[in-house]
C-alpha cells in the first residue's frame, strides 16, 4: 500500500487582480470570510424580520414603517415567521460556524496550506450565495414569501397559491433555494471530510486535533448524511407542486372551499423525510459552537480541555443519536405510542453525552487561572444558554408532556435558547477569538463586553417568559391572540418581550460597529495575542497566502498544553519540539 | 491527553502527513459523494415503500412482455457495462491506454443502450396512459414514484455516460491520469447498484398476474 503525500504543499501561487483575489478566490481564508460575511448579512436580515414579528405581536393594530402605512396582515406575519426561520437556520446557523470559521481555520489548525479541493470550495460558497439570493427573491415574486414556516409542512405547502398568498411562486422559490443550498452543503461536507482525513500535517494525529477540528469533521459527516435526504424530500415536494404528483397530499382534501385534485399521498411522509434531515441539522448548528467553546474555555482557563477523549466520544455520540430521534418532532402526528416511546428514550439518552460535555466544560474552568476576556465571556454564555435551553428539551422529549407543549411558545423558547442563541454565542465567541488572526486587529474589549452583557441578559429576557407562555397554552405562529380570552392577560408579556428584543437587537448594531471600527482603528494584533497553543497562532496575523509561508509544520504535541510544570511559559505550542 | 515522543511521530498512518487510506483525496471524495447520493436514493425508495404499503389500490401494471422482458434486458446491459468498466479500470491501472479506452467506450455503449431502452419503455407506458398524476389502473402515485425514481436514475446514468466520454478523451490525450478512470468507475458501479434496488422494487414487485389485463 502506497501512501499519497497528501499533506505536501500545493503548488500555490498568490493570485493578483481583484476578481481572483477577493471574489472568485480559491484561498480557503478568503472563502471563509465570504461565508462569514454572507452569514453576517443573513443574520441582520433574519433579525430585522423578527423585529417586525415582535412589533406585530406586541401591538397587533399598529402601523409600522415600510409597510405602506397599513396594518400588517396575518399572512405577512406568517411570511416573516417562515423567512426568519429559514434564513436563520440555513444561512446563519449552518453557514457561519462551518462554512465561515471551519473554512478559515480547519486547514490552518491541522497544518495544511489549503482545503483538499480549493475549486470545489469556491463552488460551495457561490452555490450557497445563489441559494441565498433565490431565497430573498421569494419576497418579491407574486404573492410574496411562503407562509408555511421553515418546516414547510404539506399539504398546504404542496397545493399552490390556493393555500395562501406566499404558497404560490414564493414556495417554489423556497424549495429551489433549499435544493441549491443542499448541493452547496454537500460539496462543502465532502471537502471538509477529505481535508480532515488527508491533509493533516505530520504528527497531527486525530487525537491531537483541536476540539474545533473535531466538531467541523463530525458536522461535515452529519451534513453529508442529512442534506441528501432533504434534497430528495425537496424534489418530491416540488413535483407535487409542478408535476401534479401527490406524494404529500391525501385524497378528499378541501382547501378554501375547493376540492383538491390530488389523492393517495401522506403529509406524514414529508415529516419523516424532513425531520430525518431536520434533527441532525440542529446538531450541525450547535456542534461548531460546542467546539469553539471547548477551545476558548481551555485557552482562557490556562488548562487543557478536561476529558478530551470523552469530549470527542460525546460529540460522536451526539452525532449518531441525532439520526435516531427525528420522531420526537412528530409526537402529535398520530404515531403509535410504542414508536413514540422508542423515540423518547433515544431522545432523552442524548442528555448523557450532552451532560458529559457540560460537566467537562465546567471541569475545564475548575481551578483554572481564568482570564475574563470577551471571547471567554461569550463561551461561558454559551454554556449557560446550552444548559438553560437543554433542560427544557428533557420536558419536550417526553410524549405525554409534548402532547400539551407542542406548538406552544414553550417550544419557541426551548429551541431559540439551545440551538439559536447558544449557537449564535458560539459564533460571537469565535468572532471575538479569531478576529485578531483573520484581520490582524484586536476588537475593542469595552464594546465587546457591553455587547455581551446586554445580549446575554436580553436573550434571557426574551426567551425565558416564552416558556411560561407556552405552559399557559399560548400557541405558536399566531399573529394576534389579544382577542382570545385566556391569552389576553399575556399581552403585557408580549410587550415586555418586544421591548427586550428591541434592546437586544440594538446591541447587535454595537457588535457590527465594533467589527467595522476594529477593522479600521483597532490596535494591531500580535501573532499570538491570546497565548494559545494551536497552529493558527504560530503564523502571522493575518496569515500569509499559503498559511505557513512555504514551510510544512510538524506537530509534536497535543492541542492543550497549558500550565505544564517545568516549562518557562504557561503554554507550549503544538509545533514546538520535545526537549 | 497523552503526548507522543517526537521520534514517535509518523508511526501510524493516522498520525498525519499521509492519507490514512492510502488513496488520493479525489477517490475518497467519490466514496463520500456515493454515500450522500445513496442517502438521496434511500429517501426516495423509502418514500415509495411508505406510500405503497399504505395504499389499498397499488397497480400491478407491468406485463411480462414487454415491460419485464425489456427491463431485464436493460438490467443485463447495465450489468455488462459494469463488467466492461472493470476491464477498463484494470487496463488503465496496467497502463494499457488503448485497451482501457476501448473498454470505456464499451461501457458507454451499455449505458446508451440502457437509456434508449428505458426511454422507449417510458414512451410505451405513457402511451398506455401512465402519467405523473394519474393512470388507468389505480393509485396515481404509481406513476409519480415510477417517473421520479427511474427519472432520477436515468439522470444519473446520463451524467455517467457524459463523464465517461469526457474522462476517456482526457485520459487518451494525457490530460487525466489513469486514476480518473477508476474514480469514474466507482460512480458507474454505484449507479448500477442503485438500479439493482430500483429494478426489483419498482418493476418486479408490480408484475401483472399472468392472464390478467392490468
Amino acid at each position: 500500500m502506497s501512501h499519497g503525500t497528501a499533506a505536501a504543499p500545493h503548488v500555490h501561487q498568490a493570485p493578483t487582480g481583484f476578481w481572483k483575489k477577493y471574489i472568485f478566490s480559491l484561498d480557503h481564508k478568503v472563502i471563509g470570510i465570504q461565508y462569514w460575511l454572507l452569514a453576517l448579512t443573513a443574520v441582520f436580515v433574519g433579525m430585522g424580520l423578527s423585529l417586525y414579528m415582535r412589533l406585530r405581536l406586541a401591538w397587533p393594530s399598529g402601523e409600522f414603517p415600510f409597510f405602506g402605512g397599513a396594518q400588517m396582515t396575518p399572512e405577512m406575519y406568517l411570511a416573516l415567521v417562515t423567512m426568519h426561520g429559514t434564513i436563520m437556520v440555513f444561512f446563519v446557523l449552518t453557514t457561519a460556524p462551518q462554512g465561515g470559521f471551519g473554512n478559515y481555520f480547519l486547514p490552518i489548525q491541522i497544518g495544511a496550506a489549503d482545503m483538499a479541493f480549493p475549486v470545489l470550495n469556491m463552488l460551495s460558497f457561490w452555490v450557497t450565495f445563489v441559494a441565498f439570493v433565490v431565497m430573498i427573491l421569494a419576497f418579491f415574486v407574486e404573492g410574496g414569501a411562503p407562509i408555511g414556516s421553515w418546516v414547510a409542512y404539506p399539504p398546504l405547502s404542496a397545493v399552490g397559491a390556493i393555500a395562501g398568498p406566499g404558497q404560490g411562486m414564493g414556495m417554489n422559490m423556497w424549495i429551489i433555494s433549499i435544493g441549491i443550498f443542499c448541493l452547496g452543503a454537500l460539496l462543502g461536507a465532502l471537502n471538509f471530510i477529505a481535508t480532515t482525513l488527508d491533509m493533516r500535517a505530520r504528527g497531527m494525529s486525530m487525537m491531537r486535533m483541536p476540539m474545533t477540528c473535531w466538531v467541523w469533521f463530525v458536522t461535515a459527516v452529519l451534513g453529508l448524511l442529512a442534506f441528501g435526504v432533504l434534497l430528495a424530500a425537496g424534489i418530491l415536494l416540488l413535483l407535487d407542486r409542478t408535476a401534479g404528483t401527490s406524494f404529500f397530499v391525501p385524497g378528499g382534501l378541501v382547501i378554501s372551499e375547493q376540492l383538491i385534485d390530488h389523492k393517495g399521498g401522506s403529509p406524514i411522509l414529508w415529516q419523516h423525510l424532513f425531520w430525518f434531515f431536520g434533527h441532525p441539522e440542529v446538531y450541525i448548528a450547535i456542534l461548531p459552537g460546542m467546539g469553539a467553546t471547548s477551545q476558548i474555555l481551555a485557552v482562557f482557563s490556562r488548562k487543557p480541555v478536561y476529558g478530551y477523549r470523552a469530549m470527542v466520544m460525546a460529540m460522536c455520540g451526539i452525532g449518531l443519536l441525532g439520526f435516531l430521534v427525528w420522531g420526537h418532532h412528530m409526537f402529535i402526528s398520530g404515531m403509535s405510542p410504542y414508536t413514540a416511546m422508542v423515540f423518547s428514550v433515544l431522545t432523552l439518552s442524548i442528555g448523557v453525552p450532552s451532560a458529559i460535555k457540560t460537566f467537562n466544560w465546567i471541569g475545564t474552568m475548575w481551578g483554572g487561572q481564568i482570564r475574563f476576556t470577551a471571547p471567554m465571556l461569550y463561551a461561558i454564555g454559551f454554556v449557560s444558554l446550552f444548559i438553560s435551553g437543554g433542560l427544557s428539551g428533557i420536558f419536550l422529549g417526553q410524549p405525554s408532556l409534548d402532547l400539551y407543549l407542542h406548538d406552544t411558545y414553550f417550544v419557541v423558547g426551548h429551541f431559540h435558547l439551545v440551538m439559536g442563541v447558544a449557537a449564535i454565542f458560539g459564533m460571537f465567541a469565535g468572532t471575538q477569538y479569531w478576529f485578531p488572526k483573520m484581520f490582524g486587529k484586536m476588537m475593542n474589549e469595552t464594546m465587546s463586553k457591553i455587547h455581551f452583557w446586554v445580549t446575554f441578559l436580553g436573550v434571557y429576557a426574551i426567551f425565558m417568559p416564552m416558556h411560561y407562555m407556552g405552559i399557559v397554552g399560548h400557541p405558536r405562529r399566531y399573529a394576534d391572540t389579544s382577542g382570545v380570552d385566556f391569552l389576553a392577560p399575556l399581552q403585557d408579556m408580549h410587550v415586555f418581550i418586544s421591548y427586550a428584543a428591541m434592546i437586544t437587537i440594538g446591541a447587535q448594531l454595537l457588535f457590527l460597529f465594533n467589527i467595522i471600527w476594529s477593522m479600521m482603528k483597532g490596535p494591531k494584533a500580535s501573532d499570538n495575542p491570546w497565548e494559545a497553543t494551536t497552529l493558527e497562532w504560530s503564523i502571522p496575523s493575518p496569515p500569509p497566502f499559503d498559511n505557513f509561508g512555504g514551510r510544512v509544520p510538524v506537530v509534536y504535541r497535543g492541542p492543550y498544553e497549558y500550565s505544564r510544570p517545568g516549562e518557562a511559559k504557561d503554554f507550549v505550542m503544538q509545533d514546538e519540539p520535545m526537549k | 491527553m497523552s503526548t507522543i515522543e517526537a521520534d514517535g511521530v509518523g508511526t501510524s498512518v493516522w498520525d498525519g502527513g499521509v492519507s490514512p487510506f492510502g488513496i488520493p483525496s479525489k477517490k475518497l471524495s467519490m466514496w463520500l459523494f456515493i454515500i450522500s447520493d445513496a442517502l438521496t436514493f434511500t429517501a426516495l425508495l423509502m418514500a415509495y415503500s411508505y406510500l405503497r404499503v399504505s395504499s389499498k389500490d397499488w397497480p400491478m401494471a407491468f406485463h411480462f412482455y414487454p415491460s419485464i422482458v425489456v427491463s431485464t434486458v436493460m438490467t443485463l446491459f447495465l450489468l455488462t457495462s459494469s463488467i466492461t468498466m472493470v476491464f477498463a479500470v484494470s487496463a488503465a491501472q496496467q497502463g494499457r491506454m488503448a485497451a482501457s479506452f476501448k473498454w470505456i467506450w464499451a461501457t458507454v455503449g451499455g449505458g446508451v443502450a440502457f437509456l434508449l431502452l428505458h426511454a422507449n419503455e417510458w414512451r410505451t407506458l405513457i402511451d398506455e396512459g401512465l402519467r405523473t398524476n394519474s393512470n388507468p389502473w389505480g393509485n396515481p402515485l404509481f406513476g409519480a414514484t415510477f417517473f421520479t425514481i427511474t427519472g432520477l436514475h436515468m439522470l444519473h446514468v446520463t451524467i455517467g455516460v457524459v463523464a465517461l466520454i469526457v474522462i476517456s478523451l482526457g485520459y487518451k490525450s494525457g490530460k487525466y491520469p489513469a486514476d480518473y478512470v477508476e474514480i469514474t468507475g466507482l460512480y458507474w458501479h454505484f449507479v448500477d447498484l442503485v438500479w439493482m434496488f430500483v429494478f426489483p422494487l419498482i418493476y418486479l414487485l408490480s408484475v401483472a398476474p399472468s392472464g390478467a389485463a392490468h
